[in-house]
């Protein structure tokens, strides 16, 4: 009598949980999921996809290239468009992640600057196309910076002493030490992670703090003089507080690539590249990339946008700072060297 | 009429549940959230690539690892003590009140926690944020824990100081002990249980904080909890993650039985505990 209590409890508690996962419900109209970084496409695009085709989009957000890669990964990934950076793009290539888009899908693949197709990451671009790109540099304060920036040293000049914002990001800040000592950013050796590593120690007494996102906001309110920031933040940031300025260091820096990919696990794998399609669209694509502020690969948007994005260095970087900029790569096992170099900076 | 008593009878006994049955939801609740999850750390803890293992424990356990729990015990200690420096007084002050002024000014302190504390320490830091020189700095972190953690030391204290038994004051002062003496040789040692389950619920959460570190800390400061969320999230390395989360575990154990001797030997009187 006891028992079979207990499994008519069991049971119900069950059910209670089961029914309230599947209430989800099918419909028969095409549901995408869109994986996303937070603040990374113009919401009324999503509202004008979905009028124009009739899909329905469910628009989610993530905040690293790390989280994205679990949820690919995952057995019961449930996402049909997502948009990982170059190194990460590698790393599912490798996994056996993505679908091959059929190109015959996407004509308007033809608006995307030459320059940004065929990449080292996927070359032929048979898994991806390009979203945003830009750079990674220093963005400082006119009125409380003197000295020209154009070295990563500054980084680690006394002078600024608690003005100083690193971010707050393995690859970044490692990446861009090691170009502060002229090494190669994606290094194999691990006397240079470990060279990075003791700069970054180093410096530590100097940086007021290790931030991601904030570090927006401390540099338009003049908390702090300099930060290390993406181009396309840089761009938001400037446009709020005209004291700022951005520079990409003498010794080079990180050229980097958010693109577009279809995991193979999708369903609905003709109706992603249909949205796809849509984001290549010139018109999408400069209202877009006016709305968020990152640069566009797309040479005809950038052709409908107001002139003032293709002479802004910040925006369109002359190619003189894109030859000198390196693409990331996926590091395989040995980016356990830079995670472990990496625990030791922020446990000093 | 007998007939249908009969059957309210026999469907009253097959229907009577025993009081446990209302447990069951809970013990599957903990079996499915809180056991599971336990025993996927120890299983990602002992295991290397389906492999027995205690090599994850080795490497967790590098000095540079222990030197980020030493330091995590050292905020944890200064946030106990602050805690109770600060809240003591305010137990103290509260028990000697009306029970009406008492609950109305009780309120100010139990109506912030009502609020989620990571949106109390984001707002911290925008209130910080007009002190430049203080905000990501280890104060700011020690501000942060011990605003946190403040009520989880008054509150213990407060219940063992109201249950007291005044008649021990009064025989005090018969006895000629000026209101020092009397706190200092009975008050204080009486409310001794509420003190060590105030000292354990603000020493255990502090040891094991993360986020508040890296909220007002600007990324600086790294604490045990911040270790373990940068193994799982950025690292992906479950297996060290869950290695550090088991020492850190032991570590908890070992404090906590010594504040369970601790509150044996002080007093088996006064005082509900809450904890």
């Amino acid at each position: 009598m006891k028992l079979w209590k207990t499994i008519i409890c069991i049971a119900l508690a069950l059910a209670l949980s089961l029914s309230l996962v599947a209430c989800g419900g099918e419909s028969s109209k095409v549901t995408l999921n869109v994986l996303n970084w937070g603040d990374y496409i113009d919401p009324e695009l999503l509202r004008q996809f979905e009028d124009e085709t009739g899909i329905s989009v469910k628009y989610t957000t993530m905040t690293s290239n790390e989280e994205m890669l679990v949820k690919l990964a995952s057995k019961d990934n449930i996402y049909d468009v997502c948009f990982p950076s170059d190194y990460l793009i590698e790393k599912l290539v490798a996994d056996d992640l993505l679908y091959a888009i059929n190109k015959e899908n996407i004509p308007n693949l033809k608006n995307i600057d030459p320059r940004f197709m065929d990449l080292s990451f996927d070359p032929g671009n048979t898994y991806s196309v390009p979203y945003m790109w830009g750079t990674v540099g220093i963005l400082y304060n006119t009125t409380m910076v003197s000295d020209p920036v154009d070295s990563w040293n500054i980084l680690w000049d006394e002078k600024y002493a608690g003005q100083i914002l690193m971010y707050d990001s393995m690859r970044d800040t490692i990446g861009i030490t090691l170009k502060k000592l002229g090494m190669d950013i994606n290094t194999r050796s691990e006397a240079d992670v470990l060279a990075a590593q003791e700069a970054l120690i180093a410096q530590k007494p100097l940086v007021r703090a290790y931030l991601t996102d904030d570090i927006k906001m401390e540099l338009i309110n003049g908390s702090a003089a300099m930060g290390v920031v993406y181009s396309g933040d840089a761009v938001y940031c400037i446009s709020e507080n005209p004291d700022l300025a951005y520079a990409v260091p003498q010794e080079g820096s990180n050229v980097w690539f958010d693109n577009i990919i279809i995991p193979k696990s999708s369903q609905h794998t003709a109706e992603a590249e249909q949205f796809i399609n849509f984001l290549c669209d010139a018109q999408v694509a400069a209202q877009n990339s006016d709305y968020i502020g990152f640069s566009t690969p797309n040479a005809e948007a950038l052709k409908l946008m107001d002139p003032s994005y293709a002479e802004d260095p910040t925006y369109n970087p002359p190619q003189d700072v894109l030859d000198r900029c390196q693409i990331f790569q996926d590091l395989g096992d040995f980016v356990k060297v830079f995670s472990d170099a990496w625990t030791k900076v922020k446990a000093a | 009429m007998k007939q249908t008593k009969s059957i309210k009878e026999k469907l009253a006994k097959g229907m009577r549940i025993r009081r446990s049955v209302f447990a069951y939801p809970y013990v599957l609740w903990m079996a499915v959230f809180i056991l599971a999850p336990m025993l996927l750390i120890l299983y990602y803890a002992f295991t290397n690539d389906g492999g027995i293992t205690v090599e994850n424990i080795v490497q967790a356990a590098s000095w540079d690892n222990l030197k980020v729990l030493i330091d995590s015990v050292r905020f944890a200690l200064y946030t106990t003590i602050l805690c109770l420096l600060l809240g003591y007084p305010v137990a103290y002050l509260l028990s000697q009140m009306k029970k009406t002024s008492a609950a109305l000014l009780s309120v100010f302190f139990i109506v912030p926690m009502w609020m989620n504390f990571l949106l109390r320490t984001y707002a911290w830091k925008v209130l910080l944020s007009a002190f430049t020189k203080i905000l990501y700095t280890e104060s700011a972190v020690l501000l942060g824990m011990v605003y946190n953690f403040l009520p989880f030391m008054i509150l213990p204290i407060y219940t063992t100081l109201i249950k007291l038994d005044k008649s021990y004051i009064e025989a005090a002062a018969d006895l000629g002990a000026n209101p020092a003496k009397t706190f200092l040789k009975v008050v204080f040692p009486l409310s001794m249980p509420g003190i060590i389950s105030g000292v354990t619920m603000v020493f255990i959460p502090s040891t094991t904080t993360f986020a508040i570190s890296q909220l007002l800390g600007g990324g600086k400061t790294m604490l045990y909890g911040d270790l373990i969320y940068m193994k799982f999230i950025t690292e992906q390395s479950w297996s060290t993650g869950s290695a550090l989360s088991i020492i850190l575990l032991a570590f908890v154990l070992i404090s906590m039985t010594f504040m369970k001797k601790a509150e044996r030997t002080t007093s088996d009187e006064g005082g509900g505990r809450l904890w």
